[in-house]
């Protein structure tokens, strides 16, 4: 039997991948000098620096897959919004801090399992990065879960304003759950999990964590989705991409 | 002549950290590989963090170093895996950080001391700081804050 060639599905998957981090990671970097206190704002540009390291290694092996000799930066700075593959979560607006700190657990549960099962995939490149990435989520998720635990479980105030980051955000999260034809070609290759697979265990930690931080999650399972296929993004992806390409489509090639 | 590995691995223990000047690149265990090919010299780095910022300016390091000890052919491979642990800190490493005054990683996952008086009444202030290999501490009997080299 002839192998199947699965590259252009692989090359959908990096970005996938990729996109996820590079976008989140500028939305994040945003923070950097805003923060309520010096020490949360290390710690978000931190976590920026580490996603923003991901998505060099993502888009790096996605140009390297396609082919067609792109790098991680072309990648990241030459293509326009509808070419863009991150799920609609990590596009949207970064609130006040319970709102950012909300983004980011969701994302960082799903992306701790993510990375997990991505370790024992039969590409070992993927393999790599993933083993590398994980570690470093491990520790995002740890104060991304323990800040919603502190926020949810805190004032007043602030369980006010994370159980209405829960209510805006919680209809995003299923889209990171999706599978398509892409998802099934990685499946069956054993390069990638189905995502579908992954949402128990992250109803679970979800479960445990909102608990601990005394926040309802919303029953309703509907979900926005068309930003990982590359359907639709918000109207917020524009704006993220005029300030974060400005310089490339201004001066193009310029390096220092 | 070809300068032997042992000779190179002693030259780039000379070469300073970026972020942390007190360890070498070799206390950190970012080496991971020095060989000649032929008459080219591979040296295989591995990078801390992903997004570690110091990471090209380590390569330019460790390029100018051996470059003023007469290398000529040089091959600097970059290595993902197996990722970076905190175990390949030598000892040598470990005690130079402290004596910095930067509390060296633990597997219990926080510092064993405080860097400045010893004193063991210990408190997080950050999971991270200002590189990011380091978390922020502070030390509650001298009430000296000090960053804390992460375990990862
Ligand atoms: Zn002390």
């Amino acid at each position: 039997m002839a192998t199947k060639d699965h590259s252009a599905d692989l090359f959908e998957f990096l970005l996938r991948m990729g996109d996820n981090t590079l976008i989140l990671g500028h939305r994040v970097s945003e923070w950097c000098g805003h923060a309520p206190v010096l020490e949360e704002d290390i710690a978000l540009a931190n976590t920026a620096l580490d996603l923003i390291g991901q998505t060099q290694l993502w888009l790096g092996l996605a140009g390297e897959v396609e082919g067609q000799g792109r790098s991680a930066d072309d990648l990241a700075f030459l293509r326009d919004a509808w070419d863009f593959r991150n799920v609609l979560l990590v596009e949207l607006p970064n609130g006040d801090f319970g709102q950012t700190l909300m983004r980011q657990f969701l994302f960082d549960a799903w992306q701790e399992l993510m990375l997990d099962a991505l370790k024992g995939s039969s590409d070992a490149r993927v393999a790599e990065i993933a083993a590398k990435a994980a570690k470093e989520v491990a520790y995002h998720v740890e104060r991304s879960g323990d800040t919603v635990i502190g926020l949810g479980d805190g004032t007043e105030e602030s369980h006010a304003r994370m159980q209405a980051a829960l209510d805006y955000l919680y209809p995003y999260v299923g889209e990171m759950f999706e599978s398509d034809a892409v998802d099934a070609a990685m499946a069956q290759a054993g390069i990638a999990p189905d995502p579908a697979s992954l949402r128990d265990a992250y109803d679970a930690k979800l479960a445990a964590v909102m608990g601990e931080a005394t926040l309802s999650t919303p029953d309703d399972r509907f979900t926005h989705n068309g930003g990982r296929t590359g359907r639709m993004h918000t109207e917020h992806l524009g704006h993220i991409l005029t300030s974060m390409q400005w310089l490339q489509r201004a001066y193009p090639g310029a390096s220092w | 002549m070809q300068a032997p590995v042992e000779q190179i691995w002693n030259w780039l223990d000379q070469v300073p950290d970026p972020e942390i000047p007190v360890i070498s690149l070799v206390d950190l265990g970012i080496i991971r590989g020095v060989e000649w090919r032929g008459d080219t010299l591979r040296v295989t780095v591995t990078p801390t963090y992903s997004g570690c910022p110091a990471t090209s300016v380590i390569n330019f390091e460790i390029e100018k170093a051996l470059r003023a000890h007469g290398i000529e052919k040089l091959d600097l491979e970059r290595q993902l895996s197996p990722p970076w642990t905190t175990d390949w800190l030598t000892e040598t490493g470990r005690d130079k950080l402290e004596k910095y005054g930067i509390a060296p990683p633990q597997p219990a996952g926080g510092p064993e001391r405080c860097p400045h008086c010893g004193g063991s009444q210990l408190e997080r202030i950050s999971q991270f700081g200002s590189t990011p290999c380091k978390a922020q501490w502070r030390c509650k009997d001298c009430l000296e804050p000090f960053d804390y080299f992460k375990c990862i």
